[in-house]
């Protein structure tokens, strides 16, 4: 599949919405530039993945989009990043809100010391999603349905968190991040701590979460962005050198930086 | 091109160019050979073609196991994909290439030189200029050289000329003097193998194209001239003259 982007505002483009939109996007931590000019467009219901050297911007980049550079001292954006055309940097946007609708999953799974069910709950409490145990439940099952995890916890949703394995405890982040019905997941090297059956139940998550989501995917592993996104997109020295779909990022790159990166040939 | 940071990816990658190469090298050999056994009647030179398969064979079967091994253990991606699956294209046109060679040869061992008479030089003629396009075609790839693919791909219309009017010529003989008949038949199907090696030519210089741009060929294939007029065209149809393929 060709995506194909149109420029116009949440404009519905012959195969895909945008859902994401940067343009000129550029990013400071004091005087130091980490990010360049970026413009691209990122589409709805798939999976955008963002790869490229250690410090190359992809990590610095994918925190704009849910405004948690605003959290770093010193640090600037300038440009636009559109959610659905709307300016989520305007001065109308709640950061907190905005969280709601662009959740994240890190690197280290990190479910809240508590258990389960209230790492799922949590979400969906603060933002008044639920109020009764009922509809409190209904959420734990249809989270945990949705991350795959349902029925290895159905039975010990009262215990910590943190006693699942590595890959549970990622997949139960993950449940916590569906649970307050986002519409955009960001996702920074999610299985990089993980062994690759872990691994591959994660991705299969990913490509199941893609049919209802816009997830964007920071990986170092370049195998993973071919098996996982419908987009890739190469970052390197601060700039978005190539965006394009997959198939074509890993088979006929038009950059040569590109190239030599994805190819194992960066000197 | 810059290297690997792995450096024995990238001798794996130049071995599998070199091995490919090479086997080009034994498909080519194989075609001349082939060629001299019929053009001047060199029975011992037929044989030895027919023998020598064997290996172009056996080289088509340990580059693919090469290629497995590349594809399991390095997980080429951009041009390294392309340099493989190019090159997994381009051994099984050589094997074919081999076969078809292995054929004229043994073909050769029949045909009387004597009845066969001035329609050998046509074959000759067409037989060099087929050479000429593997070679072309082995050029392009090793040196992944663009102009040259393109080059060779539009040439194949030439091949498809001569075979046209070495058709001709040899169906008028086989008119005139039932005799050459048989001769003429065995001729017939040695163009036709030549022809046929000229494709598979094609076949390379569009992986190499593949492989050095990431892009098919621009464009259709080259359309030679028609073999027969349409007429008889329409004749077998419904009498086939003879078989497609041996």
């Amino acid at each position: 599949m060709q995506p194909s982007m149109s420029h116009r505002n949440g404009a519905s483009a012959a195969t895909v919405d945008v859902k994401v939109h940067a343009r000129k996007v550029s990013v400071f931590y004091g005087a130091k530039q980490a990010l360049h000019d970026v413009d691209i467009a990122i589409p709805d219901r798939s999976v955008t993945a963002f790869i490229g050297p250690s410090g190359c911007g992809k990590s610095t980049f994918l925190r704009c989009i849910n405004r948690m550079n605003d959290t770093i001292e010193g640090c600037r954006v300038d440009g636009v990043i559109e959610m659905d055309g709307n300016d989520i940097n305007s001065r109308d946007i709640d950061p907190v809100l905005l969280r709601a609708r662009v959740g994240m999953v890190f690197q280290k799974p990190n479910p809240f010391p508590k258990s389960i069910f209230e790492n799922i709950v949590y979400g969906p409490r603060i933002h008044g999603l639920a109020t009764s145990k009922a509809e409190l439940e209904q959420i734990v099952e249809t989270s945990l349905r949705r991350a795959g995890l349902w029925d290895e916890v159905k039975d010990r949703l009262h215990q910590p968190g943190t006693s699942l394995s590595g890959g549970q405890q990622q997949r139960l982040v993950i449940a916590r991040a569906v649970a307050v019905n986002p519409e955009v997941i960001l996702m920074d090297e999610p299985c990089s701590a993980l062994d690759p059956i872990a691994t591959a139940r994660i991705e299969e998550l990913i490509d199941e979460l893609r049919e209802n989501f816009c997830i964007i995917i920071v990986t170092h592993s370049m195998a993973q962005a071919a098996r996982v996104s419908q987009k890739t997109a190469f970052f390197h020295m601060g700039r978005l050198v190539e965006a394009g779909p997959t198939e074509q990022i890993f088979t006929t790159p038009k950059d040569t930086r590109t190239q030599d990166y994805i190819t194992g040939r960066f000197g | 091109m810059v290297a690997h940071l792995v450096k024995s990816y990238s001798r794996d990658l130049e071995t599998l160019l070199a091995e490919v190469g090479r086997m080009g090298g034994l498909a080519e050999g194989a075609l001349i050979g082939a060629l001299d056994a019929v053009v001047r009647g060199d029975a011992r030179m037929a044989r030895e073609v027919v023998a020598r398969d064997a290996q172009i064979d056996a080289a088509e079967h340990a580059i693919e196991q090469s290629i497995l091994r590349l594809l399991a253990l390095r997980q080429p991606m951009a041009v390294d994909l392309r340099q493989v699956v190019s090159c997994l294209k381009v051994i099984n046109n050589l094997e074919r290439i081999g076969d078809l060679a292995k054929s004229i040869a043994r073909r050769s061992l029949v045909i009387d030189p004597v009845m066969a008479g001035p329609a050998l030089r046509g074959l000759e003629r067409m037989g060099l200029l087929v050479h000429a396009q593997l070679r072309g075609a082995l050029d392009a790839f090793a040196a992944q050289n663009v102009e040259q693919a393109l080059h060779v791909w539009r040439a194949d219309d030439d091949i498809d000329a001569h075979y046209a009017s070495l058709f001709r010529e040899l169906l008028d003989h086989m008119v005139a003097d039932t005799s050459t008949i048989t001769v003429g038949a065995h001729l017939l199907f040695v163009a036709k193998n030549l022809e046929r090696v000229g494709d598979h030519a094609t076949n390379i210089v569009e992986a190499a194209y593949y492989f050095i741009t990431g892009e098919p060929m621009p464009g259709d294939r080259p359309k030679g001239t028609p073999v027969i007029g349409s007429d008889m065209v329409q004749a077998s149809d419904q009498v086939r003259l003879g078989p497609t393929s041996d």
